[in-house]
């Protein structure tokens, strides 16, 4: 199987038809074993105690914000450069997605703050960095719904994201930069200069369990995306069919219907 | 009559073309060639993609397949350089003046030439309003226009700018029976001196050397993007 | 290059002619301006501390007020068909159309900046640094503001979208703007460093906001 046959809708579909329950069970099984070794197997800080385990869900879910992004602008490249209906369906699932894993970042990062800092909110450069980058998926978000032709929504959004990846990287270097002005950079870095081995496997586990929560959550939303838009495709065409009683008598002028 | 450009004849040569508009297929396997001194009379109902044939050709909608040639044109560019598309729209800005808003799109478009095809040489500003009969508002805010007379003031960035395709979407709606006769008077002696007239319209015009299109709906279901015959292609089988 | 002076001059006259024109930015402004005392208290030390942030975000507001209407009348007239199909590039439709808006409504907002600021209380160092700097970032912002307009230039009410998904963008060009603005001395590294990242935020913007925005444009006609 070529990629211009996974390129094929219908066949995409049987694809994700016949790997999706796979996923599923590596993703439940990843989560479990990456939970337990979480909960479980990793050492309480002695600094932070209990709270430290938050980390074991913030930082894959930031690492998933920033994938998800990267696999936007993939797919935006893919619909300006080669025109391709699905990689505007990839493009248009990746935004929820990636939206939902910034927002989980932001409440993991502000409810492990509190204990740590005091309070639940501080203009760090990385939490300001991802209140941006949610900003940045819901304004995409709300682009996708504000123009109904989706074919002219997923050019518009691809334009707007690729700007918006070369900028999330300005906006980066430029908050870190404005961060580090108005504070003293005494302000605790969540992973210190080496993390143990005893922290770093839960980590990965729970990294890995994440990334293939995304491939499901993904591939999910693609197909609901296709659906919709085949469900479009058969209301135009019910809007573009002629009565009955007419068709039979003036077969050639049946309208085309709405454009 | 004065004539300009290179001697060349020009030929619109149209193969295959299709064109996907909101993820429908709007036209499919449109065929057609037409050259210098003529005119192609495009005819179909209602939401045939009479409109989407013109917008393609003058590339303001990217066609899905086929090709548009301009055979004779200037090589370097494109169909729509070489072309006047008279829309719907009269692309008129109501605070500016009559002259104001001509003297833009003569400024804006010269030099407009690029050989190939004869054209008729441009008129002045004054007196391409002069021929349409509004000369008399030059100074006025074109937002006093009737809307006659703002198609009028349109029709004549035609005569101000030589190109020698035309490609005219209903040319004749919102005017009266005189500014019609006097359109197709204009529009006959474009396609005389040698001028290029495509034109969507679902009443007769009267012009010489016509050629007709008739466009018929699509109706093959393949031509939806993403249309499977129905969702049971993914719930088939074993559901 | 005469159809460039020509766009040029037509969209400045139609800038100011629609809607009030310049006067409309400027007074948006000075509301903006006024309405921060009453937020934060007729405190003039405080306020001349953050004097220069105020008329950052104010200039910053005023510019994405306006933005909306950059193409949008262009494409309810039907004139953005003909812009496109002109075979003129329309990279620099877009850049001289940005010019004449700024023209017509971010130098009036740079000019007006050396009076709101006697508002806020700044010293004559921080004014001249406060203009300078919105001198050099204000294009920036329309430039970046295009990329918005041109996006949502096929929506009916587009403005308030347009003002999200500018506003994360416009980010950088405000940090390094008020940074350099407040830095207080003009021969410092502290003012040096931030305007010259504004500077280059500026080229940056040249370069990608007619891009973006004429390939935004070029998706309209569809």
């Amino acid at each position: 199987m070529t990629l211009y046959d996974l390129a094929n809708p219908t066949r995409f579909l049987k694809l994700v038809k016949a790997v999706l329950p796979w996923i599923i069970v590596a993703t439940v099984a990843a989560f479990a074993v990456g939970l337990y070794f979480a909960f479980f197997v990793a050492p309480e800080d002695y600094q932070q105690g209990q709270t430290v385990r938050i980390m074991f869900v913030h930082v894959p879910a930031a690492q998933l914000a920033l994938m998800c992004y990267a696999m936007m602008a993939l797919s935006s490249i893919g619909s300006l450069v080669w025109k391709h209906p699905l990689a505007d369906v990839s493009a248009k699932a990746s935004a929820p997605i990636g939206a939902a894993f910034t927002f989980l970042a932001l409440f993991s990062g502000a409810v492990w703050g509190k204990p740590m800092w005091g309070t639940f909110w501080v203009w760090d450069a990385r939490l300001t960095s991802f209140l941006v980058l949610l900003i940045m998926y819901l304004g995409i978000i709300a682009l996708w719904k504000a123009i109904e032709d989706p074919i002219k929504a997923a050019k518009v959004n691809a334009i707007i994201t690729l700007v918006g990846m070369i900028n999330v990287i300005i906006i980066k270097f430029s908050v870190e930069w404005w961060n580090t002005l108005h504070q003293p950079p005494s302000i605790i870095r969540a992973d210190g200069p080496a993390i143990h081995s005893s922290i770093l496997i839960p980590l990965g586990l729970m990294a890995l369990a994440f990334v293939l929560l995304f491939v499901t959550l993904h591939l999910m939303s693609m197909r609901n995306e296709i659906m919709r838009r085949r469900i479009r495709a058969m209301r135009m065409r019910a809007a573009s069919v002629a009565p009955a009683a007419s068709s039979s008598t003036v077969t050639k002028a049946a309208p085309a219907g709405a454009r | 009559m004065v004539v300009s450009g290179a001697m060349t004849q020009l030929k619109l040569v149209c193969l295959s073309v299709a064109c996907d508009r909101g993820g429908r297929r709007v036209l499919n396997h449109v065929d057609f060639e037409v050259g210098s001194g003529e005119a192609l009379i495009v005819q179909g109902p209602n939401g045939v993609g009479k409109s989407s044939l013109l917008r393609v050709i003058a590339g303001l909608v990217a066609k899905a397949n086929g090709t548009i040639e301009l055979e004779g044109g200037v090589h370097e560019r494109s169909v729509a350089e070489h072309s006047h598309y008279f829309g719907h729209l009269d692309a008129l800005k109501p605070l500016q003046s009559v002259l104001e808003n001509l003297s833009f799109w003569r400024d804006f478009f010269e030099p407009a030439v690029f050989g190939g095809g004869k054209v008729r040489e441009s008129m002045s500003e004054l007196e391409a309003l002069d021929t349409l009969g509004i000369a008399h508002t030059a100074s006025l805010p074109a937002g006093y226009l009737s809307a006659g007379q703002r198609r009028r003031l349109s029709v004549a960035r035609l005569l101000v700018v030589p190109r020698p395709i035309w490609l005219l979407d209903e040319p004749t709606s919102a005017l009266d029976k005189a500014s019609e006769d006097v359109l197709l008077e204009l529009i006959a002696e474009h396609i005389q001196v040698g001028g290029l007239v495509v034109a969507a319209t679902h009443l007769p015009l009267n012009l010489p050397n016509t050629r007709f299109l008739k466009l018929l709906p699509v109706t093959s279901e393949s031509e939806y993007m993403f249309a499977g015959t129905d969702l049971d292609d993914y719930f088939d089988e074993d559901e | 290059m005469n159809w460039m002076k020509v766009l040029f001059i037509r969209e400045y006259q139609l800038a100011n002619r629609v809607g009030g024109g310049a006067l409309i930015g400027v007074l948006f402004f000075l509301a903006v301006v006024t309405i921060f005392p009453f937020g934060v208290g007729p405190d003039m030390i405080l306020l001349s501390r953050i004097g220069a942030a105020i008329l950052w975000i104010g200039a910053l507001l005023a510019t994405l007020l306006g933005l909306d209407r950059l193409f949008q009348a262009d494409r309810e007239d039907g004139s953005l068909e003909l812009l496109v199909m002109s075979g003129r590039s329309l990279e620099l439709v877009v850049l001289i159309k940005c010019a004449a808006h700024w023209a017509a409504t971010g130098l009036p907002l740079v000019l007006a900046t050396p009076i709101l600021s006697l508002f806020v209380g700044l010293d004559f160092r921080s004014v001249v640094l406060v203009t300078l700097t919105l001198l050099v970032g204000a294009p920036a912002l329309t430039l970046v503001g295009a990329v918005g307009a041109g996006v949502t230039v096929s929506m009916r009410r587009g403005g308030v979208l347009l003002s999200i998904l500018v506003i994360p963008l416009a980010i950088p060009i405000l940090i390094f703007g008020v940074s350099a603005a407040t830095a207080g001395a003009i021969d410092s590294n502290n003012f040096f460093v931030p305007f010259l990242f504004l500077c280059a935020l500026t080229l940056f913007g040249l370069v990608v906001g007619p891009l973006a925005a004429a390939a935004a444009l070029r998706v309209s006609g569809d």
